[in-house]
């Protein structure tokens, strides 16, 4: 029988990136990395056909010294609400073969390997570049299979792939909470790989819709925003900055328009 | 002649070894593409050079343009079989197997576009109707079967086969009944040439590509099958004149290229005007709603301003006035300038809604994204060219494919 989905009281998994804080050291990726059994080439060089599920961007304010400021900006897979916050995210709803979906329980996009056959237009929907093709089979250094996560499956040549909010961490915690005969997660209880890994505590994460996790004060701050909000995809990705050409960086601006006094032009927000 | 019993009776064709020669040179350059598939298909993607910026590269583009090009099918048969333009079955049976190497074509490069075609039938069997590309997969595979029951009863006419009192039956009772395919073939192609608009035109994560909808469909899904029914048949006048040439005879009368380029151009024309609004909309209101300018978009040196002006002004007014106006029909100069124009228009039109979609960067701190394909998938492209002449080589002389051959090139 299919499942009633009970948006009213639904988790809303997000994040809140602190950009003021982000030193761009790459821990975030490195985590990511082993933690999902993220496939790497022998040479790294074109980061066109790389896999990365979180990559950092690093942004300038295009002055000349002394005036030259730099930011970091780590990306993952928005998980994207979609337009009304429907769970129609950009890639959800073009996937021909529902080898991409919403879940509205928790508001993660997930990705399913084997119904995948590569047709790529999920890619071509996602404005952030999230989503990676795997243009060859994942080949590990001697012995680097032995260190695979159990918990993550490796994905095949030809499937495409993204950040699933570390979504295998989400099902042991539930399972956990289950043999506790508990409903609901403690917000420390599931956190993603990134967010742990980040030495700066730059990285939030939890639930949005929960008034006691951090991420959902944070979201609300006056320094929050969200990258291509314009687009009306919804992300659940939130970042904090407090210079205003981070903020203008993160979005597209008509020459008059200034991005803080927009926001009620924008649909669906919270 | 040996080979008389399979040529049709009172058409003279070359000699066996002029067409062996034609046919071995073609299987060459088919074979190439052949190899290349087999590569892909071993190998994988990694074989090309797309990327994850560019998953959708020219494959796709030309998935899309022979689609369009192949348009011309359907609308020829809606004018012959529904509208009754009697005179255009002198063309129809052309048109038919121009559509039939087109979606065949089509079927082909989606089968060595995808990384896993092995689970190409998920598209089936785990459909996501909300998906453009369900539809055009559904739409598209069924057209493909209605153009090859189009298709059959021609190559049953063929003297050989029209011997065999069963094949001659089977072949006369499916003419017969032809229209009812034509209408089929017409219901479809109008949502799987929509649908291949809509692929473009519902990503609204990508202003370039994103319109507005009039309830479930994007704009571009209508002008993808007015386009396609406009500049499809100057795709059938363009081959049918190259067969000709070729040939060195005339096969078809000036009467039924006049008929079909004015529908063409008429087509054409509104279908301009109708995009030009669409452009103009999407350029002042829909662009900037998301905070970009035209110029944004063309803001590259591969891909500026002047690939707008060669798809409106000069690939699609153009063509459009010349074909409407008597004089410009009968002048041959002027009616080819035309019909080559707007086939380069359409499939610069796919063109732009395909690989500009890609290039164009959604953050300031982004460049450009370029993308040169590798032999590999100009070798696959170049491939359904190849099987598109050997079966059009192989259609003409073995089939009685042009009506008018016989009285047009009398044999003493």
């Amino acid at each position: 029988m299919k499942e009633k989905n009970d948006h009213k009281h639904a988790n809303r998994y997000g994040m809140v990136i602190d950009l003021d804080k982000c030193t761009g050291c790459g821990s975030c990726m490195v985590g990511c990395y082993a933690e999902n059994n993220v496939p790497f080439k022998p040479d790294e060089t074109n980061k066109l056909d790389s896999i990365n599920w979180i990559r950092i961007f690093k942004l300038t304010n295009k002055k000349p010294y002394p005036d030259t400021e730099v930011c970091y900006l780590p990306m993952p897979c928005m998980q994207c609400d979609g337009i009304g916050k429907h769970g129609h995210s950009p890639c959800v709803s073009v996937c021909p073969a529902v080898a991409t979906d919403y879940d509205y329980d928790t508001g993660i996009v997930s990705q399913i390997y084997t119904r995948c056959f590569g047709c790529r237009y999920c890619m071509a929907a996602c404005p952030y570049h999230a989503r990676k093709f795997n243009w060859w089979d994942p080949v590990w250094p001697a012995d680097m299979e032995k260190y695979l996560s159990p918990n993550v499956s490796p994905r095949m040549r030809g499937v495409v792939e993204k950040c699933s909010f570390c979504f295998h961490r989400h099902q042991l915690a539930k399972d956990k909470a289950y043999l506790e005969e508990r409903k609901e997660l403690e917000e420390d209880e599931y956190q993603t790989a990134c967010a742990d890994a980040c030495p700066t505590g730059a990285i939030t994460f939890g639930d949005l819709n929960n008034k006691d996790h951090a991420v959902y004060q944070l979201k609300n701050s006056p320094k929050a925003f969200r990258l291509l909000e314009r687009l009306e995809t919804n992300p659940k990705v939130y970042y904090l900055t407090s210079k205003e050409w981070v903020r203008r960086a993160g979005d597209n601006y008509l020459a008059h328009e200034e991005p803080g006094k927009l926001n009620h032009t924008v649909k669906e927000h919270h | 002649m040996k080979e008389t019993p399979l040529i049709p009776a009172g058409v003279k064709r070359c000699s066996k070894w002029q067409f062996s020669i034609w046919m071995a040179a073609v299987t060459a350059v088919l074979l190439w593409g052949v190899y290349a598939m087999f590569l892909i298909w071993y190998k994988g993607l990694n074989q090309t050079n797309m990327n994850d910026a560019y998953g959708f590269a020219l494959w796709i583009w030309a998935d899309l343009a022979v689609i369009a090009l192949g348009g011309g099918a359907f609308f020829s048969g809606f004018l012959t079989y529904i509208i009754g333009k009697n005179e255009l079955k002198n063309i129809i049976n052309y048109a038919v197997i121009i559509g039939f190497i087109c979606y065949s074509s089509a079927l082909l490069i989606l089968a060595i576009d995808i990384g896993q075609p092995l689970r190409g039938w998920f598209i089936f069997w785990h459909a996501n109707v909300h998906s453009m590309l369900t539809e055009v997969a559904f739409c598209l595979s069924c057209y493909f079967a209605v153009l090859t029951i189009e298709f059959i009863p021609l190559i049953l006419e063929n003297p050989k086969l029209d011997k065999k009192p069963f094949l001659h039956h089977l072949s006369h009772n499916m003419h017969g009944i032809m229209a009812i395919f034509a209408a089929t073939g017409v219901f479809l192609s109008f949502f799987h040439q929509g649908s291949l608009g809509g692929v473009a035109g519902v990503l609204f994560g990508r202003p370039f590509a994103y319109r507005e909808h009039i309830f479930i469909w994007p704009f571009t899904f209508f002008l993808f099958t007015w386009s396609a029914a406009a500049f499809g048949p100057c795709f059938t006048i363009l081959v049918t004149k190259v067969t000709e040439l070729i040939t060195r005879k005339k096969l078809v009368k000036d009467s039924v290229y006049q008929l079909l380029a004015k529908i063409s151009g008429w087509m054409i024309l509104t279908y301009i005007i109708a995009k030009t609004i669409d452009t103009l909309y999407w350029a002042f209101v829909t662009a900037p709603s998301k905070g970009f300018t035209l110029m944004d978009f063309y803001a590259s040196s591969t891909y500026n301003i002047g690939i707008l002006f060669a798809e409106i002004v000069l690939c699609g007014f153009v063509p459009g006035l010349i074909l409407i106006t008597k004089r410009g029909r009968e002048n041959s100069f002027l009616l080819m300038t035309a019909v080559i124009l707007a086939v380069i228009g359409v499939s610069l039109n796919r063109w732009v809604m395909v690989l500009q979609v890609m290039a164009v960067p959604l953050f300031s701190f982004n460049d450009w994204y370029a993308y040169m394909p590798s032999w590999q998938e100009v070798a696959t492209t170049v491939l359904p060219v190849a099987y598109g002449l050997i079966v059009i080589s192989l259609a003409h002389r073995y089939l009685p494919v042009f009506p008018q051959e016989k009285e047009l090139n009398p044999i003493d």
